[in-house]
């Protein structure tokens, strides 16, 4: 079998397990608050309007922004409870408009019969009601299970495990088998999910039909079975997870994944279970680590200076080194372990022949020219701050700032889409592209050196402190750019990487 | 017995009457009639019997008891009613729709079973055969049949019928209204029926009420209504069957 396969299968009873229960206790929940919610909006129309209209708004909220709010909202935690949170959100507006909608259209001859022979409101509801509506309800929770396992994807960017945890890293690693695993994985949950319910919901429409009694048996048994096998399942994913020693963090790139792996495999290597937590944004892994929720990951002075510190001057590689240091152990509770030795700071590149033929080497020779270039960047570069910096000190703006998912960007240099990239320092593509970087006379550009910031529980283990430790000043930029490299160009995996860091490590 | 004095009913605090003024008694064992167009005020009549509507004045007594002084889902229990188009819980096996009001007096679960075979045997319907199939797989007839079996499972001594045969093909019409008329004096029910077929009014009832615009014109026998209409719109919706059967008659005599 395909080694690249088979890495990722290895992987896949965890991330099934996670998948599994953030969707079941997603729905489970979804049905428990939003069909009473649905019951209360169809006895009383000024609950209606304002309730279908909620869930409705919360549906046309981006996915990606309802897990962001709702992590800053419970303060930075991350995990299953933002996810859940976030997924039940979500899962409401089918089931609440289908049990509406299903209560409101029970014939009115049967309700008044019903009330006609004796039955108090709540026996109609019940009795009545709620049953004659349910294989409507059925269909909205069908709904719901198949957008939830969708959704649950997304889930990794919040730090809860999922079959998103091979799509992201697969996309950031250039895996297309990790991310096809990913895929059909969640698309067999959801299919076999829907089954499930469209089996139930059958039933439950046919209960009072004419369709053959075999039939019924039938589609009765499979249900039964298909339950049976799904409960067997749930009951193991939801069993209590194994307490780990320590969790890495990481946020959603090559170098990231990289660096995890390697901070894992070393201190596994030492005997300490650890768990990843890889994919989230840098807001999230640094809350999450100042509360103790991840326990090290891989920063860069210069995020943490401009987009925490919210500095927008630069005082030079040394003082931004001490400044962040202090910040985070005075301010945060939390340590900066040590430098790793490369830097992966902000560096604008060109191609080789691109750069000849405009006679450019340095920044300050864009100035004449720049409104006449198409600059590309990644989602963030062009909103922080230090391209403002950049802008301001030298006094350049281009024609066009394009945004691009950093792999698209390399291969829109490549193929002279743009003139220029924001790339960074550390990474592959720019030696195997072989671009050009262009120095920057008036140090407008912050320094990023990497650094390991790790929790103030986590490093009162003196094994896990000096196991890291020995990592301080060992990888170069050269020797980041290559493990990139294997990653990005050459269609290694991450374990091939880290393979490579161990070797010129030790 | 049951007696209404002096009913009045307004659905829009007083601006126009549903019903004006309306008396009359039914006494025990006896089927009465209620007769009128769509808006007479006749469905209302009867709704107000087992309080699914509440009169605006006046007062109504069932057995010498005024009903507002009754717990409106314990009066229900204990009225049986024959909806119009049927009314049967279509997710209830026909059993589960005999005995609902059964369930909901909290009858033990023998005794149901029991009083569902008594019952559906009553209206020709073989609990054997029918108990466990559901309404969507009965004809109207019999899901009629199921119908009134659910007014009378429970033994109630009064039964409210609204337009009960109205949905039914006429000869299956006939053959229920005869089968009923049978099991109301058996049983020594008081009945109150609605309906506006007035074939059916004559046919079965030992009163008939004639209302219109929330009044009752006449209450009287059929006899009575026939030989001394008070009112020009009683005489001529008495007239209508005798008319039509008349036009029958020279039809066969002409071929």
């Amino acid at each position: 079998m395909n080694e690249n396969l088979r890495e990722q299968l290895i992987l896949l009873p965890e991330y099934f397990q996670g998948h599994l229960t953030l969707t079941l206790i997603a729905l489970s929940l979804g049905v428990v608050i939003s069909i009473p919610l649905g019951v209360w909006a169809a006895q009383s129309s000024a609950v209606k309007r304002p309730l279908l209209t909620a869930v409705s708004v919360i549906q046309t909220f981006p996915s990606v922004a309802i897990l962001a709010l709702v992590v800053a909202l419970l303060g930075g935690q991350i995990g299953l409870v933002p996810a859940i949170i976030a997924l039940v959100l979500y899962s409401m507006l089918p089931i609440v408009r289908n049990t509406v909608t299903g209560l409101e259209t029970v014939a009115d001859e049967v309700i008044e019969a019903a009330s006609g022979i004796g039955m108090s409101s709540t026996q109609i509801l019940t009795k009545v009601r709620l049953p004659l509506a349910l294989p409507v309800i059925i269909s909205g929770i069908r709904t719901a299970a198949v957008w939830t396992v969708g959704l649950a994807t997304l889930s990794t960017l919040v730090g809860a495990t999922s079959f998103g945890n091979f799509i992201f890293t697969g996309l950031q690693t250039s895996n297309l088998i990790s991310v096809t695993v990913g895929s059909i994985a969640a698309a067999i949950m959801a299919v076999v999910l829907d089954s499930i319910i469209g089996g139930i919901q059958w039933l439950a429409e046919n209960r009072n039909r004419q369709v053959p009694a075999k039939k019924y048996k039938q589609v009765k048994f499979t249900v039964i079975a298909m339950l049976g096998v799904g409960t067997a399942f749930s009951a193991y994913s939801l069993l209590p997870q194994t307490e780990v020693d320590f969790t890495i963090g990481g946020k959603g790139f090559t170098e990231q994944y990289i660096i995890a792996g390697l901070l894992s495999a070393e201190l596994e290597a030492v005997g300490f279970s650890v768990d990843q937590r890889l994919g989230m944004g840098t807001e999230v892994v640094y809350t999450a680590t100042s509360n103790d929720t991840v326990d090290v990951y891989l920063e860069y002075t210069g995020t943490v200076w401009a987009n925490i510190m919210n500095n927008d001057n630069n005082p030079g590689h040394k003082a931004v080194l001490a400044g962040v240091t202090d910040f985070v152990e005075d301010e945060e509770g939390m340590i900066n372990i040590g430098v790793l030795g490369f830097q992966n700071r902000y560096v604008l590149a060109m191609r080789k022949d691109r750069a000849a033929e405009l006679g450019v080497t340095s920044i300050e020779d864009l100035i004449a020219i720049a409104e006449d270039l198409v600059a590309a960047g990644d989602l963030e570069f062009f909103g922080r701050p230090e391209w403002i910096t950049l802008r301001d000190t030298y006094n350049i703006d281009f024609a066009e700032k394009l945004t691009f998912d950093p792999t698209l960007m390399y291969t829109a240099i490549n193929e002279r889409q743009v003139d220029l990239i924001a790339g960074y320092t550390s990474d592959g593509r720019i030696s195997a592209y072989d671009l050009l970087l262009l120095e920057d006379p008036r140090n407008a550009l912050l320094p990023y050196d990497s650094f390991l910031l790790a929790s103030s529980a986590a490093v009162e283990n003196q094994l896990f402190t000096e196991t890291l430790e020995a990592l301080v000043n060992e990888i170069s930029d050269d020797e980041m750019r290559q493990a990139n490299r294997i990653v990005d160009v050459d269609g290694g995996s991450v374990s091939d990487a880290v393979a490579y860091l161990q070797s010129v490590i030790n | 017995m049951i007696e209404l004095r002096n009913i009045h009913k307004s659905f829009d605090n007083g601006i126009t009457h549903a019903l004006a003024d309306t008396s009359f008694t039914v006494e025990e064992g006896e089927l009465l009639g209620l007769i009128g167009e769509s808006g007479s005020g006749k469905t209302t009549t009867l709704k107000m019997i087992n309080r699914l509507e509440d009169p605006s004045s006046g007062e109504i007594r069932v057995n010498g008891q005024n009903v507002l002084d009754k717990n409106p889902e314990e009066l229900r229990r204990n009225i049986g009613y024959v909806f119009q188009g049927i009314g049967l819980f279509p997710h209830y096996t026909v059993a589960e729709n005999v005995t609902a009001v059964l369930d909901l007096l909290g009858w033990e679960e023998s005794q149901m079973k029991k009083r569902c075979a008594e019952t559906l045997t009553m209206v020709g319907l073989p609990v054997e055969e029918y108990g466990d199939r559901f309404p969507s797989q009965l004809s109207g007839g019999q899901q009629q049949r199921v119908g009134v079996a659910r007014a009378l499972a429970a033994k109630p001594d009064l039964v409210l019928m609204d337009e009960p045969f109205g949905a039914l093909d006429p000869i299956t019409r006939a053959e229920l209204q005869e089968e009923f008329k049978h099991i109301q004096s058996e049983l020594n029910l008081t009945v109150i029926m609605v309906t506006h077929d007035m074939t059916e009014a004559l046919l079965m009832a030992h009163r008939i009420a004639v209302m219109k615009d929330g009044e009752v014109l006449q209450i009287g026998s059929p006899r009575e209504l026939i030989n001394q209409p008070r009112h020009d719109y009683v005489k001529e919706i008495v007239e209508m069957p005798k008319r039509r059967a008349d036009r029958l008659e020279k039809l066969i005599h002409s071929s």
